[in-house]
């Protein structure tokens, strides 16, 4: 058996040269220090993605895009096909999961500045994984075509349309027409499976090639010990094998939500019906969503959902561009703001979500 | 061409105008390939049934302090009944974020569930995010029957 592997590899390394693959492989060294822990959350969010793809790969042999027919296809999903209930749960709840990981890996690389130079075109490329992540979501959510999701995808596009000037068309654009109908979910489901996807993917991948050739960051206070007394742990098969007993426990908890916590189908949306009372986001938009109910209809001359749209917008950019704005920490000082932001953007996203949720 | 002379000077305008005409004809073959998708991506227009009136039902099937959705044409419209039995319609597209909103008997008032909007029963936004009052529509009353057409 390790003679037909040895010769398997001679054979790939004679034509592919793989030496030089596996030496730098061999000299990886993942940073050992208190704060450790947030490097697995990177992985796990890799591992929740490679969950996506395959669930959402098996739901696609049996979904059926359409108005008359997505809902009545995640029934049979649901109902006929043999751990069909399961595959859509798990699908659901990583998602959930997916954006929880994403979103806690985002917060930690944030207070570490590990976004600090040479690393902005990771951060860049990471926070446009997350925006992509979000219109995952969004998109997913009206697939199976319920009264929640149309409702969700009305509002959620209707903000879209509060945006001055590219506003409306963009509007048109998402929903295929002046209205949410069986246009928006046909173009929702190709966002979903193949433009979002396909994007994400490049992203993925100069994000990961960057992570391999940088290695992890540090956090500001290491910097000025000496390389002797830096800790370090191998990346093979130390890290790798942690990594990896946190995967299975994801799994374990992703397996548990989905068959305790199946995720409800709620009834067929219907064009002609009142939003249902109770109505609310995934809680990775309740946030805003809380926002939006708290700003008048009209603020001086500026309509309410327009000054909040601007308002979230601009603070996503500034989010985004955080490398290029933080001078202090690319130098190697230490920048209270950061943290004071960080804090408070922290605070006022889980307040909001508690009162959201809650009222 | 210019009429410079000497080798170089006519090379030049060569490169020069070759350069053009290259630019030129990339960036026109780029108009010709984006052109087309663009288009693509703006839906084409519907034509739509203009519907100006539409048949909602009998007096006696509605409840005075009651509401109901009623399909005008694609777009949904709310008849409500108050407690004097005057017959009021509205827009039932919630003029904060498109959401439906419907009758509250409790709350005497047109709510809209997504985001705690509220209109009296004139249409009017009285409380929540609403910018507008709700469109009205004109509602006839001939002998038992309701219906509900566009105002002029």
């Amino acid at each position: 058996m390790n003679t037909f592997w040895s010769r398997l590899y001679s054979w790939a390394d004679e034509r592919v040269k793989l030496g030089g693959l596996v030496e730098y492989m061999g000299k990886k060294y993942v940073p050992v220090n208190r704060h450790s822990i947030w490097y697995y959350f990177g992985g796990v969010s890799l591992f929740l993605f490679i969950i996506q793809v395959v669930t959402g790969i098996l739901l696609l042999l049996y979904y059926k895009s359409g108005e008359l027919l997505a809902f009545e296809s995640i029934q049979f999903i649901m109902a006929k096909v043999r751990f069909g209930w399961l595959i859509r749960s798990l699908h659901s709840w990583t998602a959930n999961l997916f954006v929880l990981t994403a979103m806690i890996h985002m917060f930690s690389v944030f207070f570490g500045k590990a976004y600090r130079k040479p690393r902005e075109i990771t951060w860049i490329t990471g926070m446009v994984m997350f925006f992509l992540a979000l219109g995952f979501g969004f998109s997913g959510y009206l697939l199976p075509w319920n009264e929640l999701a149309f409702f969700a995808t009305k509002v959620g596009t209707d903000i879209a349309g509060a945006v001055p000037i590219v506003g409306k068309p963009m509007m048109v654009f998402l929903r295929g027409g002046e209205d949410v109908t069986g246009a928006t979910l046909s173009r929702f489901f190709g966002f979903h499976v193949a433009l979002l996807p396909g994007i994400f993917t490049v992203f993925l991948g100069i994000h990961l090639l960057l992570v391999q050739r940088q290695g992890m960051s540090e956090p500001l206070s290491h910097g000025d010990s000496p390389d002797t007394e830096r800790k370090t742990m191998p990346f093979f098969p130390n890290f790798l094998l942690r990594d990896m007993l946190f995967w299975l426990m994801v799994l374990n908890l992703l397996a548990i939500l989905a068959v305790f916590f199946p995720w409800e189908l709620g009834k067929k949306a219907d064009a002609f019906a009142s939003a249902p009372a109770g109505i609310k986001p995934e809680w990775y938009f309740l946030f805003m969503f809380q926002t939006l109910k708290y700003i008048p209809g009209k603020i001086l001359f500026i309509d309410g959902e327009v000054l909040g749209i601007l308002v979230f917008g601009l603070a996503g950019f500034l989010w985004l561009m955080v490398p290029f704005w933080d001078r202090k920490s690319s130098r190697g000082e230490t920048n209270r703001l950061i943290n004071y932001v960080g804090i408070f953007v922290v605070f006022y996203m889980i307040i909001l979500t508690i009162v959201g949720w809650i009222v | 061409m210019t009429s410079e002379v000497g080798p170089n000077g006519e090379q030049e305008t060569r490169r020069g105008f070759l350069r053009y005409l290259l630019g030129g004809g990339l960036v026109a073959s780029l108009a010709a390939v984006l052109y087309p998708i663009m288009a693509y991506l703006k839906p084409p227009q519907q034509a739509e049934v203009e519907v100006t009136s539409v048949k909602a039902g009998k007096v006696s099937a509605m409840e005075k302090e009651s509401g109901i959705i009623v399909r005008f044409g694609n777009k949904p419209v709310i008849l409500v009944r108050n407690a004097a039995g005057e017959f009021r319609a509205f827009s039932a597209t919630c003029t904060h974020l498109d959401c439906t909103v419907q009758f509250r008997k409790d709350m005497g008032l047109i709510w809209c569930a997504c985001h705690n909007g509220r209109y009296d029963l004139n249409g009017r936004n009285v409380a929540g995010p609403p910018p507008r009052p709700l469109d009205e529509y004109r509602v006839i009353i001939q002998g038992e029957d309701i219906s509900i057409s566009k105002k002029a």
